[in-house]
This record gives structure tokens, sequence and C-alpha cells, in this order.
């Protein structure tokens, strides 16, 4: 060959650079767009982040693996947008860390789930999946709704997002475990929640069990899924990526 | 060169001290994590036709068993193979001893099994960064980052100190394995921990951005751990069962380059349709597409290494595995592009056609070339005349062979059939099926897909005995297959 590629394999600190730089072009054009480009997250209004008590339903639902079967990313599909609702927008993911997009739907799409089931139905399926839906082959998890949730240090959990750029104020750090108290507590005083988190739903989710629980922090996690964003408010030109 | 020649070694003077214990313990332990992560594979797939089996613990449940088989199967049964058949490859072929000699071997097998443990215990209870494929905490990554390092100094190391002019094509493809495998796993696994005294961490990026820097981590996955580390395998253990040199020099050059520029454009295919911006989900699905050349560049210089040897086929039945997983290399990175194209992911994308594209590959592309591989290196490391039973392998083979056919002939239709079933409409205008009638329909195909598993784990059993009884320096009592040409002439 005339580029005499015999240099390259006589050399092994020459080839292990080139294959870097080689690999590493096409990471480059596709990543650093995606932070740079502001077109990439859509303008839209009323995301806000996680309450305290979602936050740890979220952890809850990365802890048991439920990405694994339950995507949260609506295509634009007719099918999908009909079964689902509106497709999934990218401005709905940003404080996803790690997102949840999921990559396999064993069982159906979670990404528009909130509101959708009664608290009551939630905890019955995630009890027992095949007393509401004998055909289900989803794991039971009864176990949630015995165990009483660590959240000790959910300040901690706050700041640590607050490192990596999620807006928590300091007055909602500050709050964080008295929110969490109020938003499974329906005779609380729900003001400051609501303030700090606009739409949280506030109830004792778990109603079978008077502690706060594993199950009250997933259940309220999963009914705010894809209730966020005010899509009555929204022209096509905002969705333009 | 030398080094395709069969039973080479120094051709005059001394043969270096080479380090074999550390690749032995590899090989051993390549085994066992085979059995193991084939089993648990074997036993969630049993959990979607018997959700009683998920015993509604939280330690069995189908979310903490899935990582276990996914990590046991990739990392610690393939990359253990890949791993410690690289040391042996990079020795043999620089005619030199491995670099740090054995104590930075032991450590660099010793380091990889504890990260093994350290990610599978975790996952059963309930540590995981959510990441496919990429799920232990930062402790553990950080760990792995360590023995890494100490892995490519020993790789590099006994490549610079080579008695051999040229670096063999092989360890190209498993230095390029090496060093891409750590800037992807430091990439994706940035984050923030709650706690330096606890395991729960925060990713550093957040939603789109976080998807495609996991599915350019997760696609290179596959396209340098189990691609490129397992065709350096190919490129040492083919030419060497053969007794023939590679087919094409030129075409290795070419494909080697090719492979390593392209596949790292792939991932966005993982997120077609996604609120990824369309751009890169285009651009994903080109680079893919373009993928299948050098791909299947690899695999005629795999099969056409044969050129002149077929008839050992016939007596090496190790070989025919090594020859079956370019075959299934091939059909893999064919079945890849196609699913890539949106039209096609469209329909294909969160059913179990993705399953089986990936099994496709890892039973018979990554499973197939490290069983031929532990078939040629076991009685090579242990000194021994030949394995225990050529038959045992035979048996392993067709076995395993059939078990890959129900696995992927099953994913087909399942797949197929509910993205169909997601997307059909009855006469007045309505969606035909709910969510749920999916799932039944999907049933007998999960149970024909458990059984062709249960055959996969039946043949790792038939050759860890084999093996076993080979290391023992045991050999069966039966006739050898009659070569070729005396078949011929009979």
């Amino acid at each position: 060959m005339s580029f005499r590629h015999h240099v390259i394999e006589k050399n092994v600190v020459l080839l292990a650079i080139l294959t870097l730089v080689t690999i590493s072009i096409g990471g480059l054009v596709q990543i650093i767009p995606l932070f740079a480009v502001e077109s990439t997250i859509e303008r839209v209004k009323g995301m806000r982040p996680y309450s305290p008590l979602e936050l740890m339903g979220r952890n809850i639902y990365v802890r048991e693996g439920c990405y694994l079967c339950h995507s949260q990313q609506v295509r634009p599909f007719k099918d999908e947008v009909e079964r689902y609702g509106h497709y999934s927008l990218a401005a709905e993911s940003i404080y996803d860390r790690p997102f949840q997009w999921g990559s396999k739907r064993t069982g159906p799409d979670l990404a528009r789930v909130g509101g959708k089931y009664s608290n009551d139905w939630h905890v019955e399926h995630l009890n027992d999946p095949r007393a509401l839906v004998p055909e289900s082959i989803m794991p039971g998890y009864r176990f949630l709704s015995q165990r009483p949730l660590k959240a000790a240090d959910v300040a901690d959990h706050l700041k640590a997002l607050r490192v990596v750029g999620v807006p928590y104020t300091d007055e909602m750090v500050a709050n964080a475990a008295a929110d969490l108290a109020a938003q499974a507590d329906p005779d609380a005083d729900p003001d400051g929640l609501l303030r700090h988190y606009p739409k949280a739903v506030v109830a004792k989710f778990n109603a079978g069990n008077p502690a706060l629980t594993e199950m009250d922090a997933l259940v309220a996690y999963l009914q705010m899924l894809g209730t966020l964003v005010r899509f009555t408010e929204l022209s096509p030109a905002d969705l333009r990526q | 060169m030398s080094v395709v020649a069969r039973n080479a070694g120094p051709s005059a003077g001394s043969r270096p001290d080479y380090v074999d214990d550390v690749t032995r313990a590899f090989m051993v332990m390549a085994v066992f994590w085979g059995v193991v992560g084939f089993t648990v594979g074997l036993v969630i797939a049993l959990q979607m036709v018997f959700p009683a089996l998920n015993l509604d613990r939280e330690w069995t449940t189908f979310g903490r068993l899935r990582p276990l088989h996914t990590s046991a199967v990739i990392f610690a049964f393939g990359g253990t193979a890949l791993i410690g058949s690289s040391l042996h490859i990079v020795q043999r072929t620089c005619r030199a001893r491995l670099f740090g000699g054995a104590p930075l071997g032991w450590f660099v097998f010793l380091g990889y099994q504890f990260f093994i443990l350290v990610a599978a215990t975790g996952y059963l209870l309930g540590i995981t960064q959510s990441k496919e494929y990429a799920e232990p905490e930062w402790y553990a990554d950080i760990w792995l980052a360590i023995v890494w390092v100490a892995y490519l100094v020993a790789f590099m190391g006994t490549i610079l100190k080579r008695e051999e002019p040229h670096i063999y094509v092989a360890n190209w493809f498993l230095l390029g394995f090496i060093l891409t495998i750590a800037v992807l796993h430091l990439v994706n696994n940035t984050s923030i921990p709650v706690s330096p005294f606890g395991a729960k961490s925060y990713s550093a990026y957040a939603g789109v951005q976080d998807a495609m820097i996991q599915w350019w981590y997760g696609h290179n996955a596959v396209g340098f751990f189990l691609t490129a580390g397992f065709l350096g395998m190919m490129y040492y253990v083919i030419p060497k069962q053969a007794g023939r040199p590679v087919y094409s020099y030129r075409l290795s050059i070419v494909h080697f380059w090719a492979l390593v520029f392209l596949y790292i454009w792939a991932g966005p295919h993982h997120l077609h349709f996604t609120a990824l911006p369309d751009w890169a989900q285009t651009l994903g699905m080109v680079f893919s597409i373009m993928l299948w050349m050098p791909s299947w560049g690899g695999m005629i210089n795999g099969i056409m290494t044969l050129a002149g040897a077929w008839d050992r086929l016939r007596t090496d039945a190790g070989l025919r595995f090594s020859v079956t997983a370019v075959g299934f290399y091939g059909m893999s990175t064919f079945e890849g592009p196609v699913m890539s194209i949106k039209a096609v992911n469209a329909l294909s994308h969160y059913t179990d056609w993705t399953i089986g594209h990936v099994h496709s590959g890892a039973l018979g592309w990554v499973g197939f070339i490290v069983f031929g591989t532990l078939y040629y290196l076991v009685p090579v490391l242990w000194g021994r005349e030949r394995l225990y039973s050529q038959r045992l392998v035979a048996w392993h083979f067709w076995i395993a062979t059939l078990g890959i056919v129900l696995y992927i002939t099953a994913m087909w239709v399942s797949g197929i059939m509910q993205g169909l079933m997601w997307r059909a409409y009855d006469e007045l205008g309505f969606l035909q099926y709910s969510f749920v009638e999916t799932v039944v329909a999907m049933r007998p195909f999960y149970a024909i897909r458990a059984l062709g598993g249960l055959l996969y784990v039946a043949g790792s059993l038939v050759m860890a005995y084999n093996l076993w009884r080979t290391m023992r320096g045991e050999a069966a009592d039966e006739a050898p297959r009659a070569p070729a040409m005396a078949a011929a002439r009979a």
C-alpha cells in the first residue's frame, strides 16, 4: 500500500493515538451539539424538579429495575398517541438523572401514567398485579407496602442534584424533610409543598399502612409522570427542535 | 508470519517464560461465569412464562435479576474469556513475557473478579445506576477503572517489548477494545454520589443528553467489547485452528479502521422516534447502515481463512464453533443495520425482536467464538495432547445451535407480532388490542424461548464437563474421525 500502513503496525503508541482519534470523532459530533444547541430542549412551561417524596419514589423505581420492562417515551405515532397520550418531549426529562426512557415494553409505557389510575389501584396492582390484571406477568411488590421509607438523608439527595445543575433552592433543601412528610399527609398544610412543587399530588397513597412506606413514595412518583407540561399553552413553534 | 503457523513456537532459541497460570485461571472462571450467566438467563426467561417464579421477594424479581443476567454473560463470562485470551494472544504473538509478569497479571485477574462480585451482589440488593450495561454504582466504576488501567499497561507493555517486528492484527482489535471501553466507561459513568459512604449517585447528565451518552456507550459496548474484542480473538484462534494464515491482510487493515470509525456513530439508532433531535437519529441510522460493510469484511476474512482447510471442520469440532460464530456474526451485523432503518425500527423497537437480535449476536457470535477458543486454548494451556472428547464437543455444538435457533425464531415471531398488534386498528377505527392482549399472545413464544435457553445451558454443562476432564489430563476412548481424504477414498 502506498501510504505505508506498516509504520502504524510497528509503533503501538502511534496505533493507540490514531485509534483514539478515530473513535472520538463520532461521539463528539453527536454529543457536544446536544449541550450547545438551544433548540434541543423544547420551550414549554410547567416543568419543575421532583418533589422530595417523588424523588424517593423515583429512586425506588430505579432500584427495582422498572425501566427494564416499562418505557417512559411515547413515540409520535398515531397508535401510541392514542394509547398513551401526547408524544414525549425532551423538555419532560430535563430533571431525569439518569433518564428512564427504557428500551423494552414488556409492560405498557409509563411516560403519562400519572392520574390515569387511582392511588388505591396502583397500590393494589403493585401488591398483587394478577389480582387486578389476571393475565399480567409483572412481579408483585408487596414488600414496598410494608417497608418504611428511609428518607432521613433526603436533603443530601437534593444537594447532590443541585451540584449537577438541578435548580433546587436553599429553601427547598431546608424544607426537604417537611415537604416529603407533607405530601403523604392530607391533614398537613400543603402550602409550602405546592409553592415549591406546583401540581404535586398530596395523599396518603398507601392507605393500608399508617406508616410512611416505600409504596407511598413510588405511587407519588407514578402519579406525577407526564402531568407537568401545560400542553394547552403550546404552539407548534415551541416544539421545534 | 510465524504467529499463524500451527504450534507456533520460537523457531530457534529460547521460548519466553510466558505467564500462563493467570490465563488458566481466567479460562476456568470464564466457564464458571458462562454457566452462571446462562442459568440466570434461563430463570428470568421462565419468569416471563410463569410470573409466580418472581417469588415476590425483592432479591428475586425480574427487575433485579435481569441486570445480573446481562452483566454475568457480557462482563463476567465474555469479559473474563476476553481478557484471559487477550493475555495469551499478546504474549504469543509478540513472543514476549507479559509486561509486569505474574503479579500484574494476577492483579488484573483478581481485580476484575472482585469487580464482578461487587457488581453482582449489588444488583441483588437493588444497587444500580439503571443505565443498561453500565449498572454498577460509582465505587464499583472507580475500581473497574483502576483494574482497566492495569490491564492496558500489561497489554501495551507486552507489545512494546515484543520480539516480532509487526503488531499482529488481533492485537489492533484488542487494543482498540481496551482503549475505547476505557473512554466509554469514564464518560458514561460520570456521576455525583449523594454521600461518600453511600451507594447512591446521580448522573452528571440529564434527559436527552443522558440518553444520547448512554446509548453512545451502550452501542459501543456492543461494538468494542462484544465485537472488536472478540474479533481479536477470532483473528488469533481461527488461523490457529485452521492452520492457515489470515485470508486477506489488506482487508483486515481496511475493515479495522472502518469499523472503529463507523461504530461510534451508531448509538442513536437506539433512540429512534424519541425526543432525541432528528438530525442525531438520522446520523445514527446512516452510519449503522454503513457499518454493515466493515462488519462483513471481518466475517469474510474469518470464514475465508478456512480456504484450503475446510476438511478440518470434520475433525476439529472446536473449529465448528469458531466458524459458526463468524456466520452468526455476519447474520447479526446484517440484521442490525436493517433494524436501524427508522421505518423498520418503528415496528421493532421496544419489542422482543431486539431481544432476539441481541441473542443471535450474544449466543451465536460471542458465545460460540468463546467456546471455540476454550476448546482450542484449554489443551494448549494445560499441555494436553487433545481434548477429553471430540464427540462431546459435537454434542455441545448441536444442542447449543438448536437452542439458538429456537430462541431467535421465537423472538422474531413474538416481537413482530407484538409490534403489529400495538398498531392494529379495527374496522371502526379503534385500537384493536389492549396492551395485555399482546402479553397473552406472546406467552407460547416465551415458553419456546425458555426451551432454547435450557438447551444452551445444557450445552454449556457438557462443555464444562469436557474441559474439566481435559484439564485433568484424561482422554476418552473414542475412535478419531476419519480425515476427509480417507473418507473420500473409501
